[in-house]
């Protein structure tokens, strides 16, 4: 790539989103936006090579797509009355300048991006097609990066964002903010969508890699955004807050070869102290603003309760499983249930723990999930009944779908083994 | 990617700056810190209330206060900021330079933990649900 390109590269990453926002402003439909903005790329695909990068590229990429969709609009007024939605605030605009185009590029553009992340985490979009079109959209991400980062194929994503496009048209879902009781349900699918991705970054349910940070730092991104964009809302701090306190563990979490290292036993000196930080910050405010009992609040506590121990047996784990009460009270489900228990084996010894973990076998939810025997496996091991211990870690490395993490519960598993048999 | 930059004014003025300046470059700030890209960044004071330290071979210190005389030396200030690329870093890098309207920046990426590549595999979607990570991981 010339040096030109990997600029137009690097701009487009900066700008696109607020292209697409702004865009889908005035013709109402993302879809229809994107196309545009992909015109524009082009557009500076073929003449800054020439002419270099302009001074303010993205003002420049904004001003072509405008007149990309004031000729769109024109054309398809004379042909047929068919993209009426594109003229909507297009008549108006015809007469506008370069720098009025900017002035209103810069008053409203924040509520353009906060509706773009609200209607690509539309509640009529499944699940992993809010994820792909939000990286895409909002992130700046290509399809071939987004196919890569959650190991499908690339087809595979195209196909997804083409279809979610077509979904939002047909639903004729607004592009908006929502409001009232709405509003929560819809904040709560962004939130859902970002937390996702950072999941997926944070420990990949499948591959060869333990973790993708570059997915975690999309997703830090993105909540960032959202932070800035709706400074309101204490889940939106509560989750910035979860993440980067996570993040800031990324370094401590894996090993020279790429193997997992457990939470206790990490090098706690190679913990972000920046990340931390901020989460604390952001936790703080999240607590200011009468969050505190928030799902992503409370989780943000207490991976807090972590953070603040500089050595892992200074952990306040009894507050911890306090903190998993409240969270189980808040959001039952079985997967809380079997992180409280960790918390209880810590604060209340293996024995009580293993009771709680031993209720969880029933559940449908956790049949194939292979943190179920890992844990148990562990308080098994405390408790010296290793070959039980044994049998569970096998179970688990059966379950899991990453490789590296395999390595570890074999590698437990032996550990288990090893030790049934000196005691022989 | 993380990147450190640290800009060098390539003067070091005693007059403080102008109302005008002040207030885009806290503009710019707040939209660099709105787009979830800037992670820390901050201005640095005249060098008069600075020192320099180093260790000699021989074991002892040599501290020298400032201010330092070569001014195209002189760290105005230094931004974190979390880019995709080194392309990205610079094209921040020059819209911060435009504001601050002259000298030079020094784009370094920092010691983070490098983006492995996946191959491999397919997946299907997580439940959408939050999943607290357990004190197990």
């Amino acid at each position: 790539m010339s040096d030109v390109n990997r600029a137009i590269d690097a701009v487009w990453r900066i700008e696109s989103a607020r292209l697409i926002a702004g865009l889908a402003r005035i013709t109402g439909d993302i879809g229809i936006a994107e196309d545009l903005a992909q015109d524009a790329l082009v557009a500076a695909l073929e003449r800054w090579p020439q002419t270099g990068v302009p001074d303010n590229p993205g003002s420049w990429l904004m001003a072509t797509a405008k007149h990309r969709a004031i000729d769109l609009h024109r054309r398809s007024k004379r042909i047929e009355r068919k993209h009426e939605q594109i003229g909507r605030d297009l008549d108006a605009q015809q007469e506008m300048t370069v720098s009025d185009l900017d002035a209103a590029l810069d008053d409203d553009i924040g509520d353009d991006l906060l509706r773009l992340m609200f209607t690509a985490c539309h509640p009529v979009l499944s699940t992993e097609a809010r994820v792909a079109l939000t990286l895409r959209m909002l992130g700046g991400l290509t399809t071939d990066e987004i196919a890569r980062a959650f190991v499908v194929p690339e087809a595979t994503v195209a196909q997804r964002i083409v279809r979610a496009k077509r979904t939002l048209s047909e639903a004729r879902v607004p592009f908006e903010v929502p409001r009232g009781a709405d509003r929560d349900e819809r904040l709560s699918s962004v939130l859902g969508v970002i937390y996702l991705v950072f999941n997926e970054g944070y420990s990949a349910t499948a591959g060869d890699d333990w973790t993708r940070p570059a997915l975690c730092e999309d997703a830090l991104r993105l909540g960032r955004i959202l932070a800035g964009l709706a400074p309101n809302e204490p889940e939106v701090h509560g989750l910035v807050a979860l993440m980067e306190i996570q993040a800031s563990r990324l370094r401590a979490r894996t090993g020279p070869s790429g193997e997992p290292i457990l939470l206790l036993d990490q090098d706690r000196g190679r913990w972000d102290r920046l990340l931390i930080g901020r989460g604390l910050a952001a936790l703080a405010r999240a607590e200011e603003l009468g969050g505190a009992s928030g799902p992503y609040a409370l989780q943000a506590a207490i991976v807090a309760c972590h953070a603040r121990a500089r050595k892992a047996e200074e952990t306040d784990w009894e507050r911890i499983v306090a903190l998993y009460d409240a969270l189980a009270e808040l959001t039952p489900s079985p997967i809380v249930e079997l992180n409280r228990a960790v918390a209880v084996s810590m604060a209340y010894g293996p024995a009580l723990a293993l009771e709680l973990v031993d209720e969880l076998r029933s559940e449908a939810v956790l049949k194939n999930y292979h943190l179920l025997p890992s844990v148990r496996g562990d308080l098994l091991m405390k408790l010296g009944r290793l070959r039980e211990a044994k049998q569970e870690f096998d179970q688990a490395a059966s379950l899991t779908r990453n490789a590296r993490e395999r390595e570890l519960l074999l590698s437990r598993s032996r550990k288990a083994a090893d030790g049934a048999t000196n005691e022989a | 990617m993380r990147f450190m930059t640290i800009y060098k004014p390539g003067h070091e003025s005693t007059t403080p700056p102008t109302q005008e300046h002040m207030a885009a470059m806290g503009k710019l700030i707040e939209d660099m810190a709105r787009s979830g890209k800037l992670i820390a960044t901050d201005g640095l004071q005249h060098s008069s209330k600075g020192a320099r330290v180093s260790l000699n071979s021989d074991g002892s210190f040599k501290v020298t206060d400032g201010p330092f005389t070569e001014a195209k030396e002189i760290i105005g200030g230094f931004a974190i900021i979390d880019a995709k690329s080194k392309d990205e870093a610079i094209e921040l890098t020059k819209t911060f330079l435009r504001v601050a309207g002259g000298g030079e920046s020094e784009i370094r990426l920092m010691h983070d933990q490098p983006a492995f590549d996946s191959k491999s595999a397919a997946r299907s979607a997580n439940a959408g649900q939050p999943q607290p990570e357990s004190a197990a991981r």
